[in-house]
Formats: structure tokens, C-alpha cells, sequence
């Protein structure tokens, strides 16, 4: 037999063997990873009636959820997870299992059989200040009851600020559990929100508040 | 950290989990690429928060993964050629499906066997070269030479692999 050409030669070594299942081979680093607690900030989607979420939490709590896009007011799920290691630790990974709990209690909002969440809130990503009293009084909000953006910015400390109080709604981290769906404008319009009006009107039905 | 931050991990599993299972199963064979993988990706995400820039992710993976599949061939014993590794690679290969104008197939699993069998080096920079299709800078990164080297490894790599079928 003639010596192999280098063409013949490097063609061969072009098709290389297979082998391997990428996604077990991912799963067993995803399991190590958060057995050897190296998950800093793990994520996983959610389905809802309004579309797809995104649930992300830390050890200490929900610290990102995401709303299904509308008309460009949503980031899209890469800007998320972007934004999460950058703000928060780059060791951000899929791991469902972590947020089973979130996921059933989203689950039970959205059949109207949980009126509160249990799960904790991580505030890394609401910077202090205004906004973050503003943000704290929406959690207080109960289920089923609506305040204005002028009443969260007096108890936030500036009964004036009734602008900032709407731009901090617009720019929670942790929409629906950080309720601010239950703000609404002083003349009585719903106003924003981040998932769309048709949702904010929607999530208040579901609640009975409207 | 510099203004260029590093993008979540999971992305460089999603981005570059093939090229690194692809080069793990042609060096140490299917039946540990998965392990040596895990390896390699749980190094990296216990390195990641202290690397100072988000370039070249792809080439500092493969670097992990070359270093890794040299620790787990040392770990093997100092049998150049761990009997199983090749047989297993040579048996992914007939088992693949090659296409029929592919005629040269045939005898791809004695070409990984052979492969295989070079030395660590020169079997990183040949299956970087052709098996991940990277370029010489590249090779060059993952293996921490210069370009020279990398070309100089894929060349006397070919020059032995050649030997063993003329």
C-alpha cells in the first residue's frame, strides 16, 4: 500500500471519533459543582400562564426573576444571567432542582391557591436608598389589596418622589414575589409594567383587587 | 475585575462543552472523557471568579482540558498506550456513522489507536489541529507555546502517525 498523503491523512483525522453524551457530561459537572457548593447563583425557567420566567436565587433568597419579554421592556434571558454574574458572581448555573420550591410555589400563585410566598428574597441586586425602601414597601403590599405610587413613595420617605416610586416598580429585580403589580397610578389607571398592562391588569383579577 | 466581566458560567458550557468533550474523547477515549470532563469544568469554575478577562475562554478550557487528560493518562500508569483508551477509541470510530464516499474510514480506529499512542504534546496539537479544527494561535494558547511549537507538535505528530501506516 502507498504512504498516506498528508491530504488523505489530515481528511482522516478530520473525522473524529465520537463519543461521549455532552449532556450527561454536563449534568455530572452541574452535580459536583453544587455538591462541592461552587453554584453561586443558580437559575432555572418557570412556565407561567403570562409565558416563560426566569428564577434565579442565591443562598440566601430569590435574587432575580425575569418576566416574559413584552414589546422590549423585558431583558432578554442572556441579558439576565449577564447581568446576574456580573452584579452578583460570574458562577451562575441551570440547576432546577435548586428551585423546585420557587417553582412550586409560583405554581400555586398562579392557580390562586397561595395568597404569600415562603421563599426568601435576596436584595443584592436593589441598590439601598429610595429605592430600595420603596421597593420594601411594595413587599408589604398584602395579596389582594393595591397602594399608589405616591403612597409607596411616602413610606418610602418622600412623598413627593412619586416618579422615582414608579421607576423603582419598573426596575424590581423580583417582580410577583416583590409585588409591584399591586401599585397603581392615583387617578386609578394601572399604569406599567414590566410584563405588559394586560398582565398587571390580569395578576390583580387573579388576586381579586380589581 | 476589569471592566470586560466574564459572562455566567454556564455559557462556557453551553459555547464550548462539544470542542472540549470532542478533544477528551479523541486523547483518553469515550469511556472517561465524561469524567475528565468534569474534571476539567470543575477546575475551571473553582479558577473562574480570579481570571482577570474574558478573552480567549475557549483556548483557557482546553488548556485545562489538556492538562487535565495528562494527569489522567500519569494516572493511568506509564503504559504509553492504556490498552482499553485505545480499543475504546478505535471502536467509537467503526461504530460512527462515516459517510460511504468516505473511503478512507475504514481504517480511522487504527489512526486513533495510533494516535492514541504519541506523545502527550503532539497528540494535544494534532487533535486540537484537525479533531476541533483550531488554528495554530489557538493551539498555541491552549497549550501554552508559541505558534511555532504548536505547528512544530501537529508536524512531527503527522510525521509519526504516517510512519505507522506507510
Amino acid at each position: 500500500m502507498n504512504p498516506l498523503s498528508d491530504r488523505q491523512l489530515e481528511k482522516m483525522l478530520r473525522n473524529a471519533p465520537t463519543g461521549g453524551d455532552l449532556d450527561r457530561a454536563v449534568k455530572g459537572v452541574l452535580a459536583r459543582a453544587e455538591r462541592d457548593g461552587l453554584v453561586d447563583v443558580a437559575y432555572a425557567p418557570v412556565d407561567s400562564p403570562f409565558g416563560k420566567l426566569l428564577v434565579a436565587r442565591t443562598d440566601r433568597g430569590v435574587v432575580r426573576l425575569a418576566l416574559p419579554k413584552h414589546r422590549g421592556h423585558q431583558q432578554t434571558e442572556d441579558e439576565v444571567l449577564e447581568d446576574l454574574a456580573r452584579y452578583v458572581s460570574p458562577r451562575v448555573l441551570e440547576s432546577p432542582q435548586r428551585l423546585d420550591e420557587e417553582r412550586r410555589e409560583l405554581e400555586e400563585y398562579f392557580e390562586g391557591k397561595r395568597d404569600h410566598f415562603d421563599v426568601p428574597v435576596d436584595w443584592e441586586l436593589t441598590p439601598p436608598g429610595f429605592r430600595n425602601r420603596a421597593l420594601h414597601a411594595v413587599a408589604r403590599i398584602p395579596y389582594g389589596e393595591t397602594r399608589t405610587y405616591a403612597q409607596i413613595a411616602k413610606q418610602a420617605g418622600n412623598p413627593r418622589a412619586f416618579r422615582a416610586a414608579g421607576t423603582a416598580c419598573g426596575r424590581n429585580a423580583i417582580p410577583l414575589i416583590v409585588p409591584c403589580h399591586r401599585v397603581l397610578q392615583s387617578g386609578g389607571g394601572v399604569g406599567n409594567y414590566g410584563g405588559g398592562p394586560e398582565m398587571k391588569r390580569a395578576l390583580l383579577d387573579l388576586e381579586g383587587a380589581l | 475585575m476589569s471592566n470586560e466581566s466574564l459572562p455566567p458560567f454556564q455559557a462556557l458550557l453551553d459555547e464550548h462543552g462539544s470542542d472540549v468533550l470532542g478533544y477528551l474523547v479523541a486523547t483518553v477515549g469515550p469511556h472517561d472523557a465524561e469524567d475528565v470532563f468534569q474534571e476539567t469544568f470543575i477546575a475551571a469554575l473553582r479558577a473562574y471568579e480570579g481570571l482577570e478577562h474574558a478573552r480567549n475562554l475557549h483556548s483557557w478550557l482546553l488548556t485545562i482540558a489538556h492538562n487535565k487528560a495528562i494527569d489522567h493518562h500519569r494516572a493511568r500508569g506509564r503504559r504509553a498506550v492504556p490498552a482499553g483508551d485505545a480499543e475504546e477509541v478505535a471502536g467509537s470510530v467503526a461504530s460512527s456513522n462515516s459517510r460511504p464516499d468516505e473511503v478512507v474510514g475504514g481504517r480511522d480506529p487504527e489512526l486513533w489507536r495510533a494516535v492514541s499512542t504519541l506523545p502527550p504534546k503532539q497528540r494535544s496539537a494534532v487533535v486540537l489541529r484537525y479533531a476541533t479544527d483550531m488554528p495554530y494561535s489557538k493551539i498555541a494558547q491552549a497549550m501554552d507555546s508559541s505558534e511555532a511549537a504548536a505547528r512544530r507538535n501537529v508536524h512531527e505528530g503527522l510525521q509519526k502517525l504516517r510512519g505507522e501506516f506507510a
